[in-house]
């Protein structure tokens, strides 16, 4: 018994992947029985991954091993950062879903839908609870693999164009990444990932293949978490559904990227030795450069869509930022970010979903007066951009705050006119789309309210208010600015 | 017992075969099916009996080496018998499918198949340089013919072609085995290699006879001209078996010969030449693939590509690259049969195999499609699948041994075969409009589609599989680090 609970990282995985077969198995015609299967593949989920995050908090240790070579194995564990991961995974799956149940309503191909979206969940999980690089390399593949259809859906020119574009940057990316861990397997043999970092041991020597190894592997990671010069797959990929969008691109993608950076900068090298080889610090320039780059190109983008996905390469960049920094407050920032962000994000992309769907509008400058007849997807559409905008107390402002406190702390002081320039920037992006949305008249002829149907609107009403929660509620010990702090602990303190 | 187990999995198939030559088409398809079980059966059986106990080995007649003829299975041997005995029983139940009562050339396809399965076993156990070379003859003899199945038209040229190359090889193969046993006074595989050694000259020039010759059978560039014209023409069940199994036989006989008669006299150079060789293959080979205008010939121009990979063991030779070679011949037998298996059923169903026209074909065809991406993982060496365990030894062994000039080759091999892979899905997925197919044919039945899926989830399977099949298989012979 205490055998299959501690397999539970496994029993997550098998959720999804199953609901994945079973979905392509089903087929297109069967779409009620899909629809539930799909509905009770993501809440039976929700359930394990609520038992594990109990279980984690009550010190339980969660590890599966398979061996696959001599000295190889691919380890699937659960600790507090795999739990971060997992469980903002596992709720917006669900949400997730439910809206894309109720945006492909009778759109063909739903089947193939459904099951490339279940194997991109089970794909963020294994990499959410991966316990060692090798099995994080696997995983982190079968998202790109599994994104493709998703991202190619509608088959046309365009999305195809995407697809490829998508393809030449992941795969090339990934194929670095891959040199990286084979060539860091043979210096230090494999080993698992552990808090404070699995390299500590090697102290000073190798520090030369220690620096080449850290910038394939975050080479190979930066292309998924859209740092700039690598992000020119996100904006092209934006042709997908919205759900695709939302999720994947929002969370599930990015954030797996984002994922791997702290997994490697934490769990195997260790902050002291990143910080040591100056290479924490190259992270966060890098990173800052993301940021502002990312708000800048955003200013010029007229496609609602695209606009956030600037957005997205923007603000994912704060993660790496607040890792970067190699300090307990701006690891709190970047890793509260990770949720917030996450949240927001989603939040901003159904309501972009909505406005497609019911009013076709994909140009910011169909926005004008949405506000009238969209009041409830605008006002979830406000909280998100003032969330990102970083205006106090919501979740954004949190993780800047944090982020601040650990600049100041660590006396990096050049990263508070980053943030602040962000800030700016922030605004000088989403506070336009608001003016339109609330201030402006309808163009003529359109007159009413005419919100977006059920199945659209409750899940953005949910992710938006969530949004708002993770924000007004941080300081409680559930929050996740909560559990952030339960983690930093365990890596600062080992 | 255990000893004529070997002798047992190489006389079923052959008896068989002979027997459906003499029955012709009436006993169709009742005794290939007895065939086809009884060869698994008895594959399986020396397969499991060397897991257990170690290497077979049996001198025929009770006549010892140097004299006798040695029947020997070792863990590679194994892996061969399992890889064959696997993918052939998925191909024969597709074939099932296709060569039945009412197919004209059912007995004649039958009578080939099972002596090719008979001699590619006989390859596998043999432990000498003359059975060798008889088993190698048997190989090609079975599977040009083979070829002719598709219908006389485009194929006789391609045939007459592989007969030309495998004849040539065979002369040059022939050459080397006569100057060792001049030389070594005998051929057994263990014997011969201190004579080959201390032969000077013309224990090189052996040497080099021996490897060209197997190169030229197993189509490796500049020898491959004549693959793809044979295995992109062929029936799709013939190329699968040509380009899963064939070509891999010839290659064992090389990883084979190196390991053991050549270990000594094979210098530095040589190795490093050979591996130029491979990525030679590898580049060229891929290239090829992403400009084929035919499903076929991509997939066929595959093979030339993945076939260099193993030649990547030579001038790296450790333990490492001994595992990932063998295993990536095992990967790339089971994926690329689910590549051909696959791109017949879509031949079939839109009576062309142009790969711009093949548009929406994601519909009908799903299973075909999603067998024909997964086995396009492996391929690519992308994880979970067998193709990234053994990219993952191969890039291992480069990097441990310091030459990671065949990292890059690793590296940009992986993402050309990507290009051609996601080339063929991108014109499958694609909805927008194009030249409709003109007159689809009957969907593929579950006996057509789902051994191309098995096989393809096989390759997949084969990611989690690594930790049996390399026990079996053993370390490096010689016991090189």
């Amino acid at each position: 018994m205490t055998g299959l609970y501690q397999a539970m990282p496994l029993w997550v995985l098998f959720v999804s992947a199953v609901t994945a077969v079973v979905v392509f198995a089903t087929g297109e015609q069967w779409q009620r029985l899909r629809t539930t299967l799909n509905l009770s593949g993501a809440v039976i989920k929700l359930v394990l991954v609520g038992v594990m995050l109990w279980g984690v908090d009550q010190g339980h240790t969660f590890v599966v091993r398979v061996p696959l070579l001599a000295e190889l194995d691919l380890v699937l564990h659960a600790d507090a950062l795999s739990m971060l991961f997992a469980t903002l995974s596992a709720i917006l799956w669900l949400v997730t879903t439910i809206y894309a149940i109720g945006y492909l309503e009778d759109s063909p191909d739903r089947a193939r839908f459904f099951g490339f979206f279940s194997l991109c969940v089970t794909a963020t999980m294994g990499i959410a609870m991966a316990g060692n690089l090798f099995t994080f390399f696997i995983f982190y593949e079968l998202l790109t693999l599994a994104t493709w259809p998703l991202v190619v859906h509608r088959g046309t020119d365009k999305a195809m164009a995407a697809g490829r574009t998508y393809l030449q940057y992941t795969l090339i990316g990934s194929a670095v990444f891959l040199v990286g861990i084979v060539a860091l397997y043979l210096l230090d043999g494999p080993s698992d990932f552990v808090a404070g970092g699995e390299l500590q041991h090697l102290g000073d020597a190798h520090p030369a293949a220690l620096t080449v190894i850290f910038l394939l592997l975050m080479a190979g990671i930066a292309v998924k978490a859209a740092m700039v010069p690598l992000h020119g797959w996100l904006p092209a990929a934006m042709v997908a559904p919205a759900p695709v969008s939302a999720l994947l691109h929002a969370v599930a993608v990015v954030k797996a990227g984002a994922f791997g950076i702290v997994r490697v900068v934490y769990d195997v090298y260790g902050v002291a030795l990143t910080q040591e080889l100056a290479l924490g610090v190259g992270l966060a320039i890098a990173a800052s450069f993301t940021i502002i780059y990312g708000s800048l190109r955003a200013i010029w983008q007229t496609d609602l869509k695209r606009r956030l996905a600037f957005s997205t390469v923007s603000q994912v960049s704060y993660i790496a930022l607040g890792v970067g920094l190699g300090n307990p407050l701006a690891t709190v920032g970047g890793l509260a970010h990770l949720v917030h962000q996450g949240l927001m994000k989603i939040t901003l992309f159904f309501c972009a979903g909505n406005y497609a769907e019911t009013h076709h509008i994909h140009s910011i400058h169909e926005l004008d007066g949405i506000g009238r007849r969209m009041p409830w997807t605008t006002a979830m559409f406000t909280f998100g951009a003032f969330g990102m905008i970083g205006v106090p107390p919501l979740a954004g402002f949190v993780s800047k705050w944090y982020l601040g406190l650990g600049a100041v702390d660590a006396e990096y002081y050049w990263v508070i006119p980053v943030l602040i320039g962000s800030t700016v920037l922030n605004a000088i992006y989403f506070l336009p789309l608001l003016h339109r949305a609330w201030f402006r008249p309808p163009p003529d002829g359109a007159t009413g309210q005419h919100e977006a149907i059920p199945s659209l609107l409750l899940p953005t009403l949910f992710v938006g208010f969530a949004s708002v929660g993770a924000g007004l509620f941080a300081a409680f010990s559930w929050s996740p600015l909560g559990w952030v702090d339960l983690i930093v602990e365990r890596e600062y303190l080992p | 017992m255990t000893e004529f187990l070997p002798v047992i999995a190489v006389f079923v198939p052959f008896l068989a075969g002979v027997l459906q030559f003499l029955f012709g088409p009436r006993v169709v398809p009742w005794w290939p099916v007895l065939a086809v079980a009884a060869t698994v059966a008895s594959s399986l059986w020396v397969v499991a009996a060397v897991a257990q106990g170690g290497e077979i080995s049996h001198a025929l007649g009770g006549w010892d080496a140097p004299l006798g003829i040695e029947v020997r299975v070792d863990g590679l041997a194994a892996i061969m018998l399992l890889l064959t005995a696997v993918v052939g029983a998925l191909v024969s139940l597709y074939a099932f499918a296709i060569y039945n009562r009412s197919h004209d050339n059912a007995s004649h396809y039958w009578a080939l198949w099972l002596l090719l399965w008979g001699s590619l076993n006989v390859l596998f156990v043999s432990g000498d340089l003359f059975n060798l070379y008889v088993a190698l003859e048997l190989v090609s003899l079975a599977a040009i013919p083979m070829v002719l199945l598709a219908g006389p038209g485009k194929t006789v040229g391609a045939a007459l072609r592989y007969l030309h190359f495998a004849l040539f090889g065979s002369l040059v193969y022939l050459a080397g085995v006569a100057i060792t046993y001049g030389l070594a006074g005998s051929l057994d595989l263990r014997l011969v290699a201190d004579a080959l050694a201390d032969g000077g000259l013309a224990g090189a020039l052996a040497a080099a006879c021996l490897v060209t010759g197997v190169l030229i059978k197993a189509a490796i560039v500049p020898f491959h001209i004549w693959l793809p014209a044979a295995h992109g023409n062929a029936p799709a069940v013939v190329s699968a078996v040509l380009s899963a199994l064939v070509v891999k036989a010839c290659l064992y006989l090389l990883l084979r010969l190196w390991t053991e008669p050549l270990a000594g006299i094979t210098g530095a150079y040589a190795a490093q030449l050979l591996g130029a060789i491979g990525a030679t293959a590898i580049l060229y080979g891929s290239l090829q693939a992403c400009r084929q205008e035919r499903l076929k010939l991509v997939v066929a121009y595959s093979t030339v590509a993945q076939l260099g990979y193993m030649l990547l063991f030579f001038p790296m030779a450790s333990a490492l690259a001994w595992e990932g070679a063998v295993y990536h011949g095992v990967a790339h037998g089971v994926a690329k049969a689910a590549l051909f298996l696959a791109a017949g059923n879509v031949l079939a169903y839109v009576g062309h195999d142009r790969v711009r026209e093949l548009r929406g074909l994601d519909r009908p065809l799903s299973v075909s499609l999603f067998a024909f991406a997964l086995a396009g993982v492996s391929i690519m060496g992308l994880p979970p699948s067998g193709g990234f365990m053994a990219k993952w030894l191969l890039l291992s062994a480069a990097l441990e041994s310091g030459q990671w000039w065949w990292v890059a080759v690793l590296m940009v091999g992986g993402l050309l075969a990507a290009v051609y892979i996601f080339r063929v899905l991108r014109f499958a997925f694609l909805q927008a409009p194009g030249p409709a197919i003109a007159e689809p044919g009957p969907a593929p039945g579950a006996l057509r589609t789902w051994p191309a899926m098995i096989l393809a989830l096989l390759a997949i399977a084969l990611g989690f599989t690594t930790a049996p099949l390399l026990g079996l298989l053993g370390g490096l012979p010689g016991g090189g680090a």
